[in-house]
């Protein structure tokens, strides 16, 4: 099982709580059974309230962090800690995931029945979450009836049905076709900022993540470590026009450089010269 | 002459524009099925064949309705013993397979020995099964004759639909704080139900081979269902009255089938992918 820490913090220095992140990594590394090495030393606080994307190269160990973070999984070194306690997690996967036999009211329902939520409640928050991603009726749609994009709809409903507080989501719109997925991005990006949510999105796309986030958080590739944090300054409110602006197209290219330049360091050689060069 | 082909044309698409609506597809092999019965009953009727070896369709219909009362007593013997056989197979197999799907070590200890079962054919059984229940309770040996053959599929499929449950759903449970028993109920086992439904219909169809196989191996006065009924007649070349009890079977078969296959489309119309209508 996942060992959480609680940390001691010196709070002489600033004397304020808030600062406190709402998630520490500390020095996460995942090894495989097979004896492959997906994450190497993950050092990471994320903020209440952060939106973070993490982008890397595909086998990077994004998915594996955010596991790791979900405690679907136990890291091999390091540990996870949530310095106020364990927020109500919601996860979202690259596939919708939904169960065919339950229609979309149902699927949505689930983490509700599953915590012993009484039926008419667990109904009622399950219709709100859905109205809020824009599926009102279609609660009694079964997912074969559904797009894919409505689909992942019902996903993002259901994770909010539980109103969480830390939501991860593990490349949730790579599947979709361009328009879906821009559809999704803004209103993710409405829900998170009406909910106060802390978002932790893993994706491959330079774009998305530019678009969506607050910080990026750029991994080299396997075994994947943090290659750079990159604090995005653009504007809450983003639409079609922030999308065209040259602001934009500034911090995509500052992501897409660094993504570049983690993919010629992620090399063994380059990563040994890096160690020994700190040590 | 161009006329007549293009009439003969015109009725071609029309028989072919007939097959293609639903009204007459279920008409296709009863027509077919018509046709045979008439040749069958011109060939015994005027090529001398003789009734020992093929009776005339119509000397088959007059044994159903001269024997009616021993058919109907044969018929039902067989059915309920194939039906109570089937209903255990489906609670000891689904049963049996929640169990390996709870623990794998009690997967291995036991699966060799459920293909043992499977393997061995049944009709090699029957003589040891039948001294060991005892001919006084022929009923009791053609239940379990027949549950050893309906038993297996249901166990294979059952197993195999419980271990398809998607995992990151499973993961999905666990986030949400789901116990063992809620991922078994509200996943697994609806995961496993087209598997389970596609196995009873194969099982079924077992059931009923597996008793009609046992009352011929048990081979005695006591058993009284349609098998015995045949066995009893042929001996004494009494041979509408064999072919009358073969057809209450085919038609036990085919209602067996049928009453799955419509269990079948109940449970998984509303949410399978193979009972979605296809576009026409």
């Amino acid at each position: 099982m996942i060992q959480f820490v609680c940390y001691s913090y010196n709070l002489g220095e600033s004397g304020d709580v808030t600062t406190m992140p709402l998630l520490r990594l500390h020095r996460i590394a995942k090894t495989y059974d097979g004896g492959l090495a997906a994450i190497r030393r993950l050092e990471l606080d994320v903020e209440r309230g952060d939106f973070v994307s993490l982008i890397g190269p595909s086998g990077c160990g994004k998915s594996t962090a955010l596991r790791i973070i979900a405690g679907l999984m136990a890291p091999s070194e390091g540990a996870v800690g949530f310095p106020e306690g364990r927020p109500g997690i919601g996860f979202v996967f690259q596939e919708p995931t939904l169960m065919p036999w339950r229609d979309a009211l149902s699927n949505t329902a689930l983490p509700l029945a599953l915590r012993g939520v009484p039926g008419s409640e667990a109904q009622m928050r399950a219709r709100e979450a859905l109205r809020r991603v824009g599926l009102a009726g279609f609660e009694h749609s079964y997912p074969r009836a559904l797009s894919g994009g409505m689909k992942m709809r019902v996903s993002i409903a259901r994770a909010l049905a539980s109103a969480p507080r830390l939501l991860l989501m593990d490349e949730p719109f790579a599947a979709l076709d361009e328009l879906t997925r821009q559809q999704l991005n803004d209103d993710l990006l409405k829900l998170w900022r009406e909910d106060g949510l802390t978002v932790i999105f893993v994706t491959h796309s330079v774009f998305e993540s530019t678009y969506l986030s607050q910080k990026v958080v750029v991994m080299t590739p396997r075994p994947g470590r943090i290659f750079d944090e990159i604090r995005l300054t653009a504007p809450l409110e983003r639409d079609e026009t922030y999308r065209l602006s040259a602001e934009f197209s500034a911090d995509a290219t500052k992501v897409s450089r660094a993504l570049k330049l983690a993919m010629q360091d992620g090399s063994e050689a380059a990563y040994h010269n890096h160690t020994s060069a700190m040590a | 002459m161009d006329e007549r082909t293009n009439d003969l044309e015109a009725a071609r698409r029309a028989v072919w524009r007939l097959s293609g609506t639903n009204l007459a597809k279920p008409l296709i092999p009863l027509v077919v099925g018509m046709i045979v019965l008439g040749l069958w009953q011109g060939l015994t009727q005027y090529d001398h064949v003789s009734p020992i070896v093929l009776p005339s369709p119509l000397a088959i219909a007059h044994a159903l309705v001269n024997h009616w009362q021993q058919l109907l007593f044969a018929s039902w013997t067989t059915l309920s013993i194939t039906l109570a056989a089937f209903v255990l197979a489906v609670i000891g197999g689904v049963a049996l397979a929640v169990l390996f799907s709870l623990s794998r070590l009690l997967e291995h200890a036991l699966y060799p020995y459920a293909i043992v079962l499977q393997v061995t054919p049944v009709i090699a059984i029957a003589p040891i099964i039948t001294i060991w229940i005892g001919y006084d309770r022929i009923d009791l040996v053609l239940l379990v004759l027949a549950w050893i053959v309906a038993f297996f599929p249901i166990l294979a499929n059952t197993t195999l639909g419980l271990r398809s449950a998607d995992h990151n759903l499973i993961d999905l449970m666990r986030l949400y704080g789901a116990n063992r028993w809620q991922i078994l109920t509200r996943l697994q086992l609806p995961t496993a139900l087209p598997f389970l439904v596609s196995a009873m219909k194969v099982s079924g169809g077992l059931a009923l081979i597996g008793t009609v196989v046992a009352e011929f191996a048990a081979g005695t006065g006591t058993a009284t269902g349609l098998a015995w009924t045949i066995t009893l007649a042929t001996r004494n070349l009494q041979m509408a009255e064999a072919f009358a009890a073969l057809a209450l079977l085919s038609l036990l078969g085919i209602a067996l089938f049928f009453s799955l296959s419509a269990l079948e489309w109940l449970l998984l119309r509303r949410w399978h992918e193979s009972a979605l209508k296809k576009p026409q």
